[in-house]
């Protein structure tokens, strides 16, 4: 290859039609007699339902039906459980419980769907809602996590004994008899609330039954457009070749689309097939605080042992983590926050233990980091206060403990998100630590600028926080890479994108590989009737798993290409070279041959066939790791606070980030980037308010503070490569590296800034409110 | 059930004029000008996210200026003048703001961008020469939940430079 | 979030809008830049069965020079349009100073100052400023016109003496003697949030340098603009030193404000947050009436 894309800042193939408005989204497809629904969702977080009244809303002009969970008669059901119990580990407790598709009996979130009614439009439907009376018998609401799992706490669930949803225990090495050893050991309660995805795009589906094809089309707003697929056929009674699932532009995923089956991807579907009508719906703002997926509502007892000069000994967390009122989604979250409880450190002793509490809160599942947060915001405070006893400084002592490159792969022991053993695969951690050190400028600030910018009475604080990110998880993706009659190249791959560039670096890896433009390269991922296996885009995996498929598949098609044109040039294949769409030999340029001239030669006319061949330049291949790969990073921060409103001034933002390959550093960037604000949301401005009775009391963007403009710094990226040896690509994920370390970054910071205050902090989110009261305390008690 | 004459909602008979071209239709008073743009004109390069003035996605020009389309009655818009992001520049030919956009990968998923162009398009006809604080004021009204602003504010400043060097271009 | 169904007009004069506010009563709305309405209309809050809407009437939007250095703003004028006004700027800097606060860019395009004034959020800049400049409002009613002092005119969270069938058309702020100097100091989440807390004062001092007149007002502190008269008066006569000031903000945080606790601040921070705030800005309007910045 006479030159590289992989590691090019080449600019994105997708754009020109989402920057002219173009480009298609879910609530931008529009068929003929198009129906719309609105759901009516419940007011009460728990209560049982008594009855419903729809007679007044079946009456309203332009209502063309409103169904209830009566209605569905025996097309009823829970929706399918998404990820099992981990089938190998001992000790594991686990109730599955779905959600519901129309509430029957009892309702067990605030904003749980009640009712649907089918209109002529958006703005009659939600008439027609209002018209519809609901007659139910409040319950006292499960809302707090410890109170949950107190034996008098009401149930979320009647037919379990308590709001245990899951317990699992993992332990290695012996941290008893570590304990016994330490010098030091550290006990602290850790709190870690919820927030919300948010991207800008809510939720929506269209689906269309048509029925003298018998064959129904869904486009939706999912990152897991083949599930869905399969799971629709299954629930309707149809054949998957029947039900073609469209995951077209999507407005900005972060996990929460992945939720498979949510109640309207139960209902929409089935009352389109019902109806033989499309319908749209279109989650609103409101809803889509009380629909759609939250997470990292966790509480934490920990303890960390460790020796007089700062080496780690043992750790053990025991921990409550929420998951609303179903499990879809199993143990994905904690068994994250565990595994990112080690953080990136050399810790030989470990027991950690999860309980997980159904509450009368809105389903939990995935939020771009997924548990890692809640995971390194516990190690990183443990390892901030274990500095502060023993006098050390908070860079010296993550120095002591970080994991050698020379242990690499280094097993931890226990199982990870997907079952698979722990295993950091490859790294290099103290050098991406050292280079963000010194990209802050670390020392120099320690030693020259906080001083003197104390003296002037500035409350300056600095942090720098490490974190691993476990990225690429299996199963598996596939790709089907084509050279088409035109020379130009179609790649099909099933997982689906929400603004991650796929269509830009999928891109850049094939033409890597053929020789083309990378604009010659034309990407449809997320359409079940171009690829149907797969899974989806969740766990920074897209880069990893499809794009090694990917890879596979362009590299079986190049030595397709390579063969037919060493027989058309009668030149051996390794004397070839592909490039600018043609293929030519090495020294004598202009005997060459186009790839859509070879395309057309690879779809040979009757007589031209050779016993044996398969026609075209085409591949079809997989991916399917072992176990993940892992990330690396640190993100340093300098801020100073104004210590009499709580306002905080990020003056420095540093990233280092080490997640192998980097295939377009100006998207990688992008995606650290957006991940920072994510976390600084987590860390310092979102923050989910349910109120006692399960009410969310802050459902719209006016009092959810999802960062802006004028609140987000401007962000230092640096990299560093350690290739992963699990793929050929030697990539590793990054969509979740910006957000992971933020809240332990900010809580570290804040408190070096208010050093003077004596401030140890234990929780995220913080706020100004928070940390008024924080220091009030302090000062008082 | 269709709707009926006699429950028929008292309609508006709506003119106006969209990316330059008359468009007439009879609307209820109720229909926000950001469904009318999308569902009854087609124009869906307009996003809807909070329908509560937060986002700024629906962002679109009203006689020049840019306000929330989600704010505002269809039936207000009569006798106006809109422009969406589709009035911009097209796929061949993208307006520089556009372009600078994609130059500077100032979009990822691309749902809050028509917002953000039509923001920042009359921004920079009044701030030629923005310094970053401007222009992250001038951001602050529309969310993105994918870049953390900073290729925007990129985006902008090449806008800007780009821009100005187009117009700094003697006449031929 | 689509808004229920309403009966619209856009009548073309301010007669023609108060007649059909008098004919429709506490059933009709006024709708104006439509920037607190409309989002309350979708999240169906408000469900007001007519509209009447101010939009269509030529002269409502207007900023004109008052008598004696004063300032005239018609109702329906822009926010940016008051922004970004070089007689505003000069004339009335404290307003010129709070516009860029109030709600995001795209807001201030269509947002108005009587929709702004009407509506009497508590935590609204606009509310707090025209008390604190010791304005003026012109309201009109088929009955006639009356002019009612800032101060009177907000009774009660989002409540106003405004009669159903009477419409604000006017505000007017008198000039500011010599020797004044004004400062509005917030604290917001996010740059564009809801103040948490502010204070706005003003200050005139005498020929000595003493206080000769103050006037401090509080948003996000009660359920309407809270001022603090106990705090002016303990000034007054006074010179401006650090303790006098602090001292007067402790008198005003502690006594002269009640605000409440929501999911943002308690009343506890918001009180601490309003002594802060309070003595930053009589600090910065001392110093601009002494002509120091």
């Amino acid at each position: 290859m006479t030159k590289t894309l992989i590691g090019q800042r080449v600019l994105r193939n997708e754009d020109a039609r989402l920057l002219t408005g173009l480009a298609q989204f879910v609530d931008d497809v529009e068929i003929p007699g198009l129906l719309h629904a609105a759901f009516l969702r419940s007011d009460h977080a728990h209560a049982r339902l008594v009855g419903l009244d729809v007679s007044a809303a079946r009456q309203r002009p332009g209502v063309i039906a409103v169904f209830t969970a009566e209605d569905m008669g025996a097309d009823w059901a829970p929706g399918p459980p998404l990820v099992s119990p981990p089938p190998t580990a001992k000790d594991v407790t686990f109730h599955s419980r779905r959600q519901v598709p129309l509430v029957k009996d009892k309702i067990r979130h605030a904003g749980e769907a009640l009712a649907v009614v089918i209109a002529e439009n958006r703005y009659i439907a939600e008439d027609a809602v209002e018209d519809i009376l609901v007659d139910l018998e409040p319950l006292e609401a499960v809302v707090d996590l410890e109170d949950a799992m107190r034996p008098d706490s009401p149930r979320v669930h009647d037919d379990l004994e308590s709001n245990l949803a899951a317990h699992l225990f993992q332990k290695k090495g012996d941290y008893d008899a570590a304990r016994q050893q330490a010098d030091l050991v550290l006990r602290r309660r850790i709190l870690i609330d919820r927030g919300a995805a948010a991207a800008m795009e809510n939720r929506g589906i269209v689906a269309d039954w048509d029925e003298k094809s018998q064959h129904l089309t869904i486009w939706d707003t999912t990152q897991a457009p083949i599930p869905i697929r399969n799971g629709t056929a299954a629930r309707l009674g149809l054949s998957e070749n029947q039900v073609r699932v469209i995951a077209p532009f999507i407005g900005g995923g972060f996990g929460p689309k992945m939720m498979m089956f949510y109640p309207e991807e139960l209902v929409i579907p089935w009352a389109a097939k019902k109806l033989k009508r499309p319908i749209k719906w279109i989650e609103d703002r409101r809803e889509n605080f009380y629909a759609t997926t939250q997470e990292r509502g966790q509480v934490h007892d920990v303890e960390i042992a460790l020796s007089k000069d700062g080496r780690i000994l043992g750790l053990k967390d025991i921990f409550l983590h929420d998951t609303g009122a179903y499990d879809p989604y199993g143990l994905t979250i904690p068994l994250n926050t565990q595994c990112h409880a080690l953080g990136g450190y050399d810790i030989q002793n470990f027991t950690t233990e999860v309980s997980v509490v159904f509450t009368n809160k809105t389903l939990v599942t995935p939020v771009r980091g997924a548990g890692r947060p809640q995971g390194i915001f516990v190690i990183e405070r443990m390892l901030d206060a274990a500095a502060r006893e023993l006098g050390l400084d908070p860079v010296e002592i993550r120095r002591r403990n970080l994991i050698p490159p020379t242990a690499f792969p280094y097993e931890h022991g226990i199982i990870d998100q997907a079952f698979a053993p722990l295993i950091l695969d490859s790294g290099n951690y103290w050098p991406v630590m050292e280079k963000a050190l010194e990209m802050i400028g670390y020392a120099t600030f320690v030693r020259d600028e906080q001083p003197r910018l104390r003296k002037a009475g500035k409350h300056v604080g600095i942090g720098i926080a490490p974190f691993v990110e476990s990225t690429g998880v299996g199963p598996y993706e596939g790709a089907r890479v084509t050279v088409e009659a035109s020379g130009k190249v179609f790649v099909a791959t099933g997982v689906g994108t929400q603004g991650q560039g796929h269509f830009t670096t999928f891109a850049q890896v094939v033409a890597e590989q053929l020789g083309v433009e990378v604009s010659d390269v034309r990407l449809v991922s997320g359409d079940t009737a171009e690829f149907h296996w797969g899974t989806g885009t969740f766990a920074s995996r897209g880069a990893v798993v499809a794009g090694n498929a990917i890879h596979a598949a362009a590299s079986i098609v190049r030595r397709k290409v390579l063969e037919l044109a060493s027989k058309h040039l009668e030149t051996p294949e390794d004397e070839l070279e592909l490039e600018g769409g043609r293929v030519r030999v090495a020294d004598i340029p202009n005997r060459s041959i186009s790839l859509a001239e070879l395309a057309n030669l690879a779809n040979p006319l009757r007589g031209a066939v050779e016993p044996g061949t398969e026609p075209g330049l085409e591949a079809t291949a997989y991916f399917g790791p072992r176990y993940g790969a892992t990330a690396f990073g640190v993100h340093a921060m300098i801020i100073e606070i104004d210590p009499e409103t709580m306002m905080i001034e990020i003056k420095r933002y540093v990233t280092v980030e080490d997640c192998g390959t980097v295939l377009n550093p100006l998207i990688l960037e992008g995606q650290i980037h957006g991940g920072v604000s994510l976390g600084i949301g987590n860390a310092y401005y979102e923050k989910l308010h349910y109120d006692e009775n399960g009410q969310l009391l802050n459902a719209s963007f006016a009092d959810y503070l999802i960062p802006s403009a004028t609140e987000m710094p401007r962000i230092e990226v640096g990299h560093m490569e350690t290739r992963s040896p699990l793929n050929e690509l030697g990539t590793k994920g990054v969509g979740e590296a910006g957000t992971i370390p933020v809240p332990a970054l900010f809580a570290q910071a804040i408190e070096n800034a208010l050093a003077d205050r004596q401030l140890e902090i234990l929780e995220s989110p913080l706020s100004p409110n928070r940390l008024y009261e924080l220091t009030s305390r302090k000062e008082a008690g | 059930m269709a709707i009926t004459e006699s429950t028929m909602p008292k309609l508006f008979d709506l003119a106006l004029t969209v990316n330059g071209t008359l468009r007439e239709q009879a609307v209820e008073p109720r229909l926000l000008l950001s469904d009318f743009l999308r569902h009854d004109l087609g124009l869906t390069g307009t996003h809807v996210a909070c329908e509560h003035g937060v986002c700024g996605a629906c962002t679109v020009l009203l006689d020049g200026e840019p306000v929330r389309s989600c704010l505002i009655f269809a039936v207000q818009a009569h006798g106006h003048s809109v422009t969406t992001v589709e009035g911009l520049g097209a796929v061949d030919r993208l307006h520089p703001v556009q372009e600078a956009f994609r130059q500077a990968h100032g979009v990822q998923c691309g749902f809050c961008t028509p917002g953000i162009l039509t923001s920042v398009v009359p921004f920079l006809a009044d701030h030629p020469d923005p310094s970053e604080e401007e222009i992250r004021e001038a951001l602050s009204g529309n969310l993105c939940r994918c870049t953390g602003y900073q290729h925007i504010v990129d985006a902008v400043k090449l806008a800007a430079q780009a821009m100005k060097a187009a117009n700094e271009q003697p006449a031929r | 979030m689509k808004p229920a169904p309403f009966e619209y007009f856009a009548p073309p004069s301010v007669e023609q809008a108060v007649a059909l506010l008098a004919e429709h009563g506490y059933e009709a709305k006024v709708l104006a830049g439509g920037q607190s309405l409309v989002p309350m209309m979708n999240f169906r809050l408000v469900q007001p069965s007519v509209l009447v809407d101010l939009n269509s009437i030529p002269d409502l939007g207007f900023i004109q020079p008052g008598k004696d250095g004063g300032l005239r703003l018609g109702a329906l004028t822009r926010h940016h349009q008051v922004e970004v006004d070089p007689i505003v700027a000069e004339r009335m800097p404290l307003l010129h100073d709070a516009m860029p606060k109030i709600g995001y860019p795209q807001i201030r395009r269509r947002g108005t100052l009587g929709g702004s004034l009407a509506h009497a959020d508590p935590s609204a800049e606009l509310v707090t400023v025209s008390v604190a400049l010791d304005g003026r409002f012109r309201l009109r009613s088929p009955r006639g016109e009356r002019w009612v002092p800032a101060k009177d005119f907000f009774v009660g969270l989002f409540t106003t003496v405004l009669d159903p069938d009477e419409l604000l058309v006017e505000v007017e702020l008198p000039a500011l003697p010599a020797r004044s100097g004004c400062a509005l100091m917030e604290v917001a989440r996010r740059s564009h949030d809801f103040a948490l807390v502010g204070a706005a004062a003003v200050v005139t001092l005498d020929e000595r340098g003493a206080c000769q007149q103050v006037r401090l007002v509080f948003l996000s502190a009660g359920d309407r603009p809270m001022q603090a008269p106990r705090a002016a008066e303990a000034l007054r006569g006074q010179a401006p030193t650090p303790d006098a000031l602090r001292a007067a903000a402790e008198i005003a945080a502690s006594d002269e404000i009640d605000p409440s606790s929501d999911i943002h601040a308690t009343a506890d921070f918001r009180r601490h947050l309003a002594k802060v705030l309070a003595l930053r800005a009589l600090e910065q309007a001392c110093r601009r009436a002494a002509g120091k910045d």
